[in-house]
């Protein structure tokens, strides 16, 4: 939220709050409101995928290799995917 | 030039918005605006200008589409009457916030319950601080007149706000009566092809209905009712426009024999008519009697209210809606707000007149001013009174 | 101005009949206005529609309860509306029946004027139905003479499309058949 530029007053307010710059809700990082973070154990992984289609947040991305990985700027904990990882091959593990 | 017809009221108003060309009609019938709603369908049905009528299931859905159409740069109109009203209410204060210039037609009903299905003004008194423009109309012209000019005060990009027209249910929409329709090629000449200041469209990319959190909501409402209260302006210029194109006259409070009137009354809507005989009545005995009937209800014509009744010494505010427990009808709550920095106010006197259908006739007028001055001695420990109710 | 009260029942078109009245006055630059009585209708239920005509703007708006005219579409509703309440003393009462105008001022216990017509009879013979809101129009044409005659034809002809001759011939008919026995 630190960096989140907005209007000073309410003249510099653009008509009905619209935002024209698309994608600038990428300069909001959610990933300050986790508590957990996911954690794969890619030998336990089977490349299926599900984490990818439950992430909430659109967050996880698959790897070079077919893995996958959680891009923490964005992702907040919620940990969806480790509930919905059959194999059970992500972990919810404290932040640092 | 404008042809004279005579044409059921609710029907003319579907009629006006055509000639607007609207693009997309998103209406769910109630009593008694139905006729609006049926008549845009036809219009669409009949494919007479090219727009989408979409059918909703609720009133709720019918703002929210109108939203929705109006974010992509479509010109929308939609329509409704008490219950619906009351139901599209969540979605009014968004309406306004998102900026989007959508028409409403209000057939004005009043509210269960008791279930009542006939005229009163409690529907639009409910929405009173949602951010639309609120037009009041006297007769079928004007809700032709009011419904072409929405559009054009609502487009404005000065303004860029959502406007209601009010009609009285029953005693305008189902009354056939003469009107002035004016031509396509006057109403094109009125009013431009709508420029709307942003849509939601691939090439333009925009995100609308965003979040403020608490550091930037004030200053978005603020901005908003920056935009109402510059929309006096544009009122103003629109109307100036209208008269000089079509020669009828539209003013935030149309006064009518007030110059130099003692006792003022002031009404909205259709009663107007009906009380404007009561006031030449009491002239012909003597009686200084005038009135202003208020045809903007938002914003709110603080200053032309002042200047016009400065010189009288009682006000009879009429309201067809009640504020329970509040300081009398919502009318007079706001002209009393209006006139208490005021060194020569009038003493005000409130009734609550014609709820939920009741009719008023010429006397019940006469009979309202004539005990106004005896009234005032009794203020303010009776503050307002419920014209003719069986005690 | 002149003020007209209809009493008809839900679906027999008293409804239509003011608006065609409003619009015929109107065309020909005249002033008026056509309402029903507001709120819910039922098929077959007794209901009022309403007209005002003048030469100037009509500005009142409340409803109408010393009627100039009144008008009686369907003759059952005599025993059950007090179809003459309001009336102005020289106004004129019409009915659709085939009984005298005497017999109906005994009725009804009413001196003031009575104009009578077989408005149903007309009716099944020129449109085929027992509908008489035009026929009935006809009539009230001939005794108030408040529009001409041919100001209906545009309005009608508008309104019922290929029926609309036939309604015609109805109006006319009943314009020249309707008894005006006050005379």
């Amino acid at each position: 939220m630190a960096d989140k530029k907005g209007p000073e007053t309410w003249k510099e307010m653009n008509p009905g709050c619209m935002v024209f710059r698309p994608g600038s809700s990428r300069e909001y990082h959610t990933g300050s409101w986790r508590a957990q973070k996911p954690v794969w154990q890619n030998e336990k992984c089977i490349k299926c995928g599900i984490c990818y289609i439950f992430c909430p947040e659109g967050c996880i991305k698959e790897d070079e290799e077919g893995y996958f990985v959680a891009d923490l700027n964005y992702c907040k904990g919620c940990g969806i995917c480790a509930h919905e990882c059959w194999p059970g091959a992500i972990k919810m593990v404290e932040e640092d | 030039m404008s042809k004279r017809i005579g044409m059921e009221v609710a029907i003319a108003a579907a009629e006006a918005a055509a000639l607007c060309r609207f693009d997309v009609a998103a209406v769910y019938p109630i009593t008694p605006q139905s006729h609006v709603a049926e008549h845009l369908s036809d219009i669409v049905a009949d494919g007479r200008i090219d727009a989408e009528f979409i059918t909703v299931e609720s009133e709720h859905s019918a703002l929210s589409s109108a939203i929705g159409a109006a974010g992509t740069g479509a010109r929308v109109v939609t329509a409704t009457s008490s219950q619906g009203l009351m139901y599209m209410h969540e979605v009014l204060p968004i309406a306004s916030a998102m900026r989007l210039p959508i028409v409403m037609i209000i057939a004005n009903r009043a509210v269960s319950g008791p279930l009542n299905i006939w005229n009163d003004h409690t529907d639009i008194m409910h929405e009173r601080d949602t951010g639309w423009i609120s037009l009041f109309a006297q007769n079928g012209q004007e809700v032709v007149d009011m419904t072409i000019q929405a559009f054009k005060i609502g487009e404005h990009r000065d303004v860029m706000l959502p406007v209601n027209v009010n009609m009285d249910g029953f005693q305008l929409t189902h009354m056939v009566e003469p009107i002035l329709m004016p031509e396509q090629e006057e109403v094109d000449k009125f009013l431009p092809a709508y420029k709307p200041y942003a849509m939601v469209h691939p090439d333009t990319p925009v995100s609308m209905g965003t979040l403020a959190m608490p550091e930037f909501y004030a200053e978005a409402l603020k901005a908003k009712d920056m935009a109402m209260a510059a929309s006096r302006k544009i009122i103003a210029q629109v109307w100036k426009d209208w008269e000089k194109q079509f020669g009828r006259k539209y003013e935030p409070i149309e006064a009518h024999r007030a110059e130099d009137a003692e006792v003022l009354m002031l009404t909205m809507g259709s009663m107007g008519e009906t009380a404007e005989i009561a006031i030449n009545e009491l002239r012909k005995h003597g009686v200084k009697a005038g009135l202003l009937k208020l045809k903007l209800w938002r914003p709110f014509p603080f200053e032309e209210l002042k200047k016009l009744t400065k010189n009288a010494k009682v006000l009879v505010v009429t309201d067809r809606a009640v504020s329970f427990g509040g300081p009398g009808g919502p009318v007079c709550g706001e002209v009393k707000a209006a006139l208490y920095d005021e060194p020569n106010r009038p003493k005000i006197v409130n009734y609550l007149i014609g709820l939920g259908g009741r009719d008023l006739t010429i006397s019940d007028f006469v009979d309202m001013m004539k005990r106004a001055a005896e009234a005032t001695k009794k203020m303010p420990a009776e503050a307002y009174e419920y014209y003719g109710v069986r005690e | 101005m002149i003020e007209v009260r209809w009493h008809g029942r839900g679906g027999q078109g008293a409804v239509t009949s003011v608006e065609m009245l409003a619009l015929a006055a109107i065309e020909e630059g005249k002033f008026a206005q056509g309402f029903p009585s507001f709120g819910p209708e039922r098929r077959g239920a007794p209901v009022t529609a309403f007209n005002r005509v003048d030469d100037h703007q009509i500005k009142l708006r409340s409803g109408i309860y010393n009627p100039d005219v009144v008008v009686v579409l369907d003759e059952s509703l005599i025993s059950l509306v007090n179809v003459t309440e309001g009336l102005k003393p020289d106004g004129v009462l019409i009915v659709n029946t085939t009984r005298s105008a005497k017999e109906l001022a005994k009725l009804l216990n009413y001196s003031g004027k009575i104009a009578t017509v077989d408005a149903l009879g007309i009716a099944r013979q020129e449109l085929g139905v027992p509908i008489t809101n035009t026929t009935m129009l006809g009539a009230l044409i001939k005794v108030t003479n408040v529009v001409k005659l041919d100001s209906v034809k545009g309005p009608i002809e508008h309104r019922f499309g290929r029926i609309a001759q036939k309604n015609m011939n109805a109006l006319q008919r009943a314009h020249k058949e309707v008894k005006l026995n006050y005379k």
